[in-house]
Parts: structure tokens; sequence; C-alpha cells
């Protein structure tokens, strides 16, 4: 397996593959199991994904502490009805990406994609990319190859963790693997999917991570929708022709740099940032009370 | 460069919300039951740091119970665990403790069996689902559950891992890692393999009737 993008466009170059084919063949290699048994385990993930983007658009999920439930059912009926601004495709995505979110704060089944933090995007981006451009399961299960190389490199040269980088480590990944799958997945080169990869990162690039009373809920389930909508729209923008002026491992490096100059405070800690405002703090003390309530103490 | 697996970026499924809070808690119960290798009767809960401040929120006391009980991270009964345990008689108790310079997510285990024996378990949950067990009854260790495992516990004298080792080569299981802790000379030891592949029942008790080996536990997640 390579280590930096650049690399994996050469290598792609070179043997004429794509992304998923380059990060299946080395799975297989690494793993001792054949390119077939590799790929039917990322299909169990995906169905995994696929169960966990419709339930909350179908069902009305509640969050074990209470705090957030119910939007992707909200944005499901909303995006049904038809009059909406940024069309069905938009909203679909957007309902789905709250499904996995609020599916994951109910103690419901997701993968962690990078993380449970930020597991709503791939699946929401590939899945609604997938729908609308007539694709099968077996390439929703390619562009998952596609998601977890970007998401390799990323993690090989910088991190994936909220408590280290911040969100724009977590949701940005996320995007960011998101985007160049769909990419590949329209017909993209290698090297357009990292494009996307880079321009998703160049727009996420300072995002913190604030998660009220330290829960994966608020904001985490609405920037999982904010990263799925920059993945769909940015790979639009490079199928179009566009560029980033930025290459990818550069701002994988800047994503990387941000992150350590980010305080303590906004990385996962729960000191600052959304959780640290009044209603943030309120909605704190109602979880923790509410915990102690129900332990009788 | 460390490689990473495209189901370590794409993985792992598990019940959420926190992978830290929930998969690993879930994975440190199952640890625990498996050392306590009896059928359980209590569970004491005790949560370090992070754990004792946001428990409640993550579900870390349902997936603690969760993996006494023997589920794995992925299961959906997860979230039911508590009346799961309820109903097979299991107690659970859950109290904070400060165990000083420790990975936040830490919790320390107090298994009673129906036979009346206490086995106590330490184990931090280190990020991504993964966790590291870092003492058992009292005694240092380090490993992590991801290899199959085996725990030996004997006493301090030369040739000791010689002969565990001629256990394992019988069958040509390779080694992926050995640690070895001891309280003093020629006093308690302990040695923790992490193998490729799991030991049968056979192997523990050829391993078990070792002279001067006190006990011997295979850990297979």
């Amino acid at each position: 397996m390579v280590d930096y993008g650049y690399e994996l466009v050469k290598v792609c170059g070179e043997k004429d593959l794509h992304i998923w084919e380059y990060i299946l063949e080395e799975e297989s290699k690494e793993s001792f199991l054949s390119k077939d048994e590799v790929f039917e385990k990322m299909r169990d993930s995906l169905k995994v994904m696929q169960a966990a983007a419709e339930h909350g658009m179908e069902t009305e999920v509640k969050s074990v502490s209470g705090i957030i439930g119910g939007d992707a059912f909200k944005l499901s009926r909303y995006s049904d009805e038809g009059s909406t601004l940024t069309g069905r495709v938009m909203t679909k995505a957007m309902a789905r990406a709250l499904s996995c979110s609020e599916v994951n704060a109910s103690m419901g089944r997701i993968v962690a994609a990078p993380t449970a933090g930020s597991c709503g995007i791939i699946p929401a981006t590939l899945i609604t990319a997938g729908e609308a451009l007539g694709k099968s399961e077996d390439d929703l299960i390619k562009a998952l190859f596609t998601s977890a190389g970007v998401g390799e490199i990323i993690a090989k040269s910088a991190t994936l963790a909220g408590a280290e980088g911040g969100c724009q480590a977590e949701c940005g990944s996320a995007a960011a693997m998101a985007s160049a799958a769909v990419v590949e997945m329209m017909g993209g080169s290698p090297d357009q999917a990292l494009n996307a990869a880079a321009i998703v990162f160049k727009n996420i690039l300072g995002l913190v991570c604030d998660p009220v009373a330290g829960l994966v809920e608020v904001p985490c389930a609405k920037r999982n929708m904010a990263g799925t909508v920059s993945a769909l729209t940015t790979a639009d923008m490079v199928m179009a022709g566009v560029m980033s002026k930025i290459p990818f491992d550069e701002t994988v490096s800047a994503m990387h740099n941000v992150g350590n100059s980010l305080p303590n405070e906004l990385r996962e800690t729960a000191l600052g940032g959304l959780a640290a405002t009044e209603t943030g703090l309120k909605l704190k003390k109602m979880v923790l009370s509410s915990a102690e309530a129900s332990d009788g103490k | 460069m460390r490689n990473y697996s495209a189901f370590d970026i794409i993985g792992p499924v598990m019940v959420g919300p926190s992978s830290s809070h929930t998969a690993g808690a879930a994975r440190l119960g199952k640890i625990a039951k498996l050392i306590a290798g009896v059928e359980i009767k209590h569970v004491q809960f005790m949560l370090h740091g992070s754990f004792a401040q946001t428990w409640k929120g993550h579900g870390t006391d349902k997936a603690l119970v969760a993996g006494i009980l023997g589920m794995d991270p992925w299961d959906a009964r997860l979230k039911d665990s508590l009346e799961m345990a309820a109903k097979q008689g299991i107690g659970v108790e859950f109290s904070s403790i400060d165990l000083g310079d420790v990975s936040p997510n830490t919790v320390k285990i107090v298994v009673t069996g129906i036979d009346g024996v206490v086995t106590t378990v330490v184990g931090s949950s280190i990020g991504g689902g993964n966790v590291v067990v870092i003492q058992v009854d009292g005694d240092d260790t380090e490993f992590t559950g991801t290899y199959p495992t085996l725990l030996v516990h004997h006493t301090d004298m030369p040739g000791m891992i010689l002969k565990v080792c001629e256990v394992l080569y019988a069958r040509k299981v390779n080694i992926v890692s050995l640690k070895v802790f001891r309280s003093a000379r020629a006093a308690d030891a302990s040695m923790v393999f992490e193998l490729d592949e799991a030991l049968t029942e056979r192997e523990i008790e050829a391993i078990r009737e070792i002279p001067n080996i006190k006990n011997a536990k295979a850990i297979n997640l």
C-alpha cells in the first residue's frame, strides 16, 4: 500500500487501475484472503450502512439521551412532498446522513466510517449518488474501497480522530473519502478523485470537535449532513473539470497541522465551542441529572 | 508508516454511539467474562475518567454488561443487556473510581462467579473500538485481544517460557508477541502470548500440567 496520494495516482496510472481495484488487491494481499472474500466482507458493511441510512427515514429515532432524533424522518417526508429547493437527490442524501447519526445515537448498528461520529457521510453520499446514477450494489462496494483507500492515506500521514484533529479529521475526512468515491463512480480518474477530496478538505479546514455533553449528537448529526452535501456538490464540480489548486497531500498535511494547533478545548473534550455555550451547558446538565436520577443516586 | 486495512477505515461494524465509550466497553466486558471463565453471579464496574463522566449518554453501562453476557460490539441486542442480565439473575453495580495515571476511558471490573471466586480486570478503551487490558487480579499485564491470547500464571524461574513454547511449537503456532511480568525474583510471574491461531482446550490443558505453572487461560474474542 502506498503512503501518499501522489503515489496512489501514479501506481493506478502505471497499472491502469481504478483506486478501488488497487485497494482491493492490496487488501487481499495483506489479509491473506481472496479478492472475492474481501469484496464480500465489504458487502456486509454496505448492508449495515443501508439499514442505518433507511431506518431513521421510516421511523422517528430518538437518541439515548433524548437530545436529538426524528429529524431524518422530517426531512424524508419533506423530500417526498416535492417542494424542496435543492431537489430530491440532495434532500434524500441529507436525510440518510441524519438517519445514520440518529441510529448511532440510539444505540443502533452502524459502520464506523471512518468513525462512529462521522458514520453518516459515506453511506448517505454513496447510496444517494448510486441511486441517482442508476448504479448497482457492486458499484457501491467498489466505491467503499475507493473511500477506504483515501482514508488509509489520510490515516497514515494525519489522523481520523476528533480527539486529535478536531471534526475536520472525522467529518472532513469522511466527506473527502466519499467525494473521491463518487467521482470515481461517475467515471472520473484517480487524479480527479483526489482533487475532489482535496477540495472538500479545503472547505472544512479548521472545523472543531465540540460535542455538547460529550455525546455524539449535537452538533455531530448535522455535521454529517453538511459533510454529505459537500461531498456530493464537490463531485459535481470536479466532474465539470474544476481541479484543486492545492494538491491532495498538501491539504491532508494542512488539516493535520491545523488539528495540532487546535487547543485542547476544541478536540472532543466538550470544554469549548458549542459545548460551552449557554444552551450546550444546559443540555449537559439535563443529560447528567437524568443519568443520576435513573441511577437512583 | 503504519499500514491500515480497508476495514480499519470502513469499520468496525458496531452498535453506537461511540467506538471508545460503547464498542470498546463491550470488548472489555467480554474479555473480563473470558478471563473469569465461570458462570457469573455479580459484576461490579468501577469507571474512571471520561468513562465515569459520560457513561450514561454513551450507553457504556449497557455495553459493559453486554460484554459480560458474551456479546460482541456489533450485537444488536446490546442495548437490552441490562434487562437480559437481570433476567439471568446476574447482579450489576456501577460506581466511579480514580485509578490514577491511566487512559481516560478505563474501567476496573470485579467479577464474582457462582462459585464465589473473584476475578479483577482493569482495561482501557483506547479509540476506534480497540482496548488494552492492563491488570488482571492485581498483576500488571498488557494485551489487546486483537489476537488469540494466552495468559499464563507461573513461578518465576529459568525455562518457563521454553516449556510453554514447546507446546506451541508442537503445532507450529506462531507467536505475535510475548510479554513477561513478575512481582519479584522466584515469586509470582505471568506471561502473555499473542498468537496467530487460537489454542485448543487440550493444548491449554497441556500447558496447565507443566510443573510450576499455576494457571493458563485462553482469551479468544
